[in-house]
């Protein structure tokens, strides 16, 4: 494919995942951050984000699998997990994750439970959209070519 | 006169170079802020343990810390303590929740500023106002502590509250003198960078401040007089005056920022614009204060007019807008808030109103307060009430010896009752200097009135959550918005000025240029609705705006909002 090709379904596929609400304004941040002298600055970020959530949902899972459900446990982990989620700009994430805080507080285990198979959904899928998104980069910076920057223009 | 100003003596790229601490367990946040920092050229180290921060806080010299409140080893409210305690640095807290009851803990705990997550660079640009702040008044302490014979007994009556309780008190007292000498020099004032002035002065010492705070809650609310609060707090030379504006003034301070924030945040939502950042970011911190301290007793006076009430605000005397009064030295509490009020009033609209408070300073000064000046959060600071805003709304109290304004405390009443249409989140009319905590009583003119009302407060959900503001934000804002641009830009204009010129602030700045031509207009509207006014509890009818006649006059104010950017 040529490369302007490439660089047109970048920018299609990336507005894309903000009009579906997998990514909002603070992952136009990120991508601001990036520079010459901080390349990969948004893979990084991202690869990181999902490290550690594997990690908190891993957590969770655990957490509502307990006889006793710790509730405030739970909270903190959904807490972090809605705070890293909203900074690399995972949208729908972070909503999922808020929905499940919700089901912590009134101490709904059942609730829960469904907000957590949500909050996987939501991370897998997003995943999914960030490891297209650096394929595509990467197809595009192998053909010699810069990755065009998006604005938030609607 | 003004101190000399710190930053020409630390550092000539100042800000560029401060060292900064950041502590979050979350490893995508830590990165996240690392490069955010780093790009705002600030010399960053990182930690993700608390005891480590601690550690490396004692090893080396640092500027400023910025720590999440959620962390394993230990709370983030402890370190933030133990870090004011012990090396007496500004620290700003970060969170994904923004809840009232948090951001209150962390402004108890003694935190500058409070961020929520996800920070934004517009925010991150700004803190190094904290650390011009710390060092603004530990100089002028160490100056005034020489000259003032007063400080000087009373630092030495202070000896028995420890080394920090000293140096809170002679701050205090500093900051008394420094509203006095403020207030002489009002005049030049104008020309001051905004960003610089008015700092806040004293800086409460931790042990005042737990003090301080455990004896408002144990009065509670209502009761939490300054003199009661003195008496609880048995300490010696706290002047009521003093402590409680300051407080109050803080409390308003967190209030409006929280406003800022909530409107920044809901700015966000529904524009996609990222410029209200800086406002969420820095305002976060003392809303939860806001709410819990309404102006004694004129509040019930208040509550049943509309009108901006500032609650909890300290209107103090140290209201020092830009205006060049900078303190309007109100004798008792309700005449601070009020006078607080009213200053922001007096400034543009209100001109002709006999404000029984000093606001009538107020009014003859410039009606802008600057910004610049305005207290900056974590201290006491006399906030330049933006009278822009108030103004607007406050002139439809005019007819009432200043309803809202005369009697002293301006209330932002919980728009809720009036709400219904309008309610947006105003960008409470924090008066910051620097973006951070400024200790400004969010003036959010309620409008009940339709939605036309640009500046529409929500006091309400202002003071109770950042955190609820931003859940609805994205409702609120398209909902009551019927003159989309106004509110819009309002709140934008927030974020405008670098040093975080909280909305009313900008206001009010733009206010004083327009007032000319807006105040006479604006008064005779607001007299007109004066009635309405009165008759809506708490609500501040922008009648103005209605009419049409501040549409512009907010456009006008926004664009110069951000042109002051």
């Amino acid at each position: 494919m040529e490369l302007v090709q490439i660089q047109r379904r970048l920018v299609d596929y990336t507005k894309s995942l903000f009009m579906e609400g997998f990514l909002d304004a603070q992952f136009l941040q990120l991508q601001q951050l990036q520079d010459d002298s901080n390349p990969d600055f948004v893979f990084e970020v991202v690869s990181l984000f999902f490290e550690d959530s594997e990690k908190l949902l891993n957590e969770l899972t655990i957490a509502l699998d307990q006889p006793n459900v710790d509730f405030k446990k739970l909270d903190s982990h959904v807490h972090q997990l809605k705070g890293s989620s909203s900074s690399i700009g995972a949208q729908r994430v972070k909503n999922a994750c808020i929905a499940f805080r919700n089901y912590c507080d009134v101490q709904n285990i059942e609730g829960c439970l469904t907000c957590l198979q949500q909050v996987k959904q939501e991370c897998y899928l997003v995943k999914n959209k960030f490891e297209t998104l650096f394929r595509l980069e990467q197809q595009i910076m192998a053909s010699g070519g810069s990755v065009p920057t998006i604005e938030l223009g609607f | 006169m003004r101190v000399e100003r710190i930053i020409n003596e630390t550092n000539d790229e100042f800000p560029i170079g401060i060292r900064v601490l950041a502590v979050d367990d979350d490893p995508t946040c830590l990165l996240l802020l690392e490069t955010l920092l780093r790009r705002c050229k600030y010399n960053v180290t990182t930690t993700n343990q608390a005891i480590t921060a601690l550690k490396l806080l004692r090893q080396n010299k640092f500027d400023l810390v910025i720590c999440d409140v959620h962390m394993p080893d230990m709370d983030g409210f402890k370190l933030l303590e133990l870090v004011g305690l012990e090396m007496d640095l500004p620290v700003i807290m970060l969170s994904a929740n923004g809840d009232t009851n948090v951001v209150m803990k962390g402004i108890t705990h003694g935190a500058c500023d409070y961020l929520l997550k996800p920070v934004r660079i517009e925010e991150l640009n700004n803190i190094w106002q904290h650390v011009v702040r710390r060092k603004r008044f530990e100089r002028k302490d160490r100056y005034n502590s020489n000259s003032q014979d007063k400080l000087r007994a009373d630092s030495g009556e202070a000896v028995g509250m420890g080394s920090i309780g000293n140096n809170g008190k002679l701050k205090k007292k500093r900051k008394d003198q420094d509203e006095d000498e403020e207030r002489d020099e009002n005049g030049h004032h104008n020309n001051e960078d905004p960003s610089i002035r008015k700092k806040p002065r004293v800086v409460w010492s931790a042990e005042l401040h737990s003090k301080f705070v455990a004896a408002v809650n144990q009065l509670g609310m209502k009761n939490a007089t300054p003199k009661k609060i003195l008496e609880l707090m048995n300490v010696e030379k706290l002047t009521t005056q003093n402590k409680f504006r300051l407080y109050l003034k803080r409390i308003s301070c967190a209030a409006n920022q929280q406003v800022n924030i909530a409107a920044a945040v809901r700015m966000r939502s529904p524009n996609g614009l990222g410029n209200f950042h800086t406002l969420a970011g820095s305002n976060q911190l003392h809303n939860a204060a806001f709410r819990s301290f309404p102006p004694r007793g004129v509040l019930g006076r208040l509550n049943t007019h509309a009108g901006l009430l500032i609650r909890g605000l300290p209107s103090r005397g140290t209201i020092r807008s830009g205006h060049g009064q900078s303190s309007v030295n109100f004798g008792n509490d309700q005449s601070k808030l009020q006078s607080f009020v009213s200053g922001i009033h007096n400034a543009n609209i209100l001109q002709g109103l006999p404000m029984s408070l000093e606001l009538d300073q107020v009014q003859t000064n410039n009606g802008v307060s600057h910004i610049g000046e305005l207290p900056i959060a974590d201290s006491t600071t006399v906030f330049p009430v933006s009278s822009s805003l108030i103004d607007a709304t406050i002139t439809g109290f005019s007819g009432n010896p200043l309803l809202g304004v005369t009697s002293h405390s301006l209330m932002l009443e919980a728009s809720s009752q009036q709400a219904g249409n309008s309610r947006d989140i105003v960008p409470a009319i924090g008066f910051r200097n620097g973006n951070t905590s400024s200790d400004f009583a969010p003036l959010a003119p309620a409008s009940n009135r339709e939605s036309n009302a640009d500046l529409q407060c929500e006091p309400i959900p202002i003071n109770c959550n950042a955190g609820e503001l931003i859940t609805s934000a994205p409702q609120e804002w398209n909902s009551p918005y019927q003159s989309n641009v106004t509110p819009c830009s309002m709140n934008s204009s927030i974020p405008v000025s670098g040093t975080m010129v909280q909305f009313g602030l900008c206001l009010d700045q733009n206010n004083s240029m327009d007032s000319d031509s807006i105040g006479p207009s604006s008064f005779i509207d607001n007299s007109a609705m004066e009635q309405s006014i009165i008759d809506k509890e708490g609500y501040l009818m922008l009648e103005p705006w209605e009419q049409g006649s501040h549409i512009p006059y907010n456009i006008g104010l926004l664009e110069d909002l951000w042109e002051l950017q």
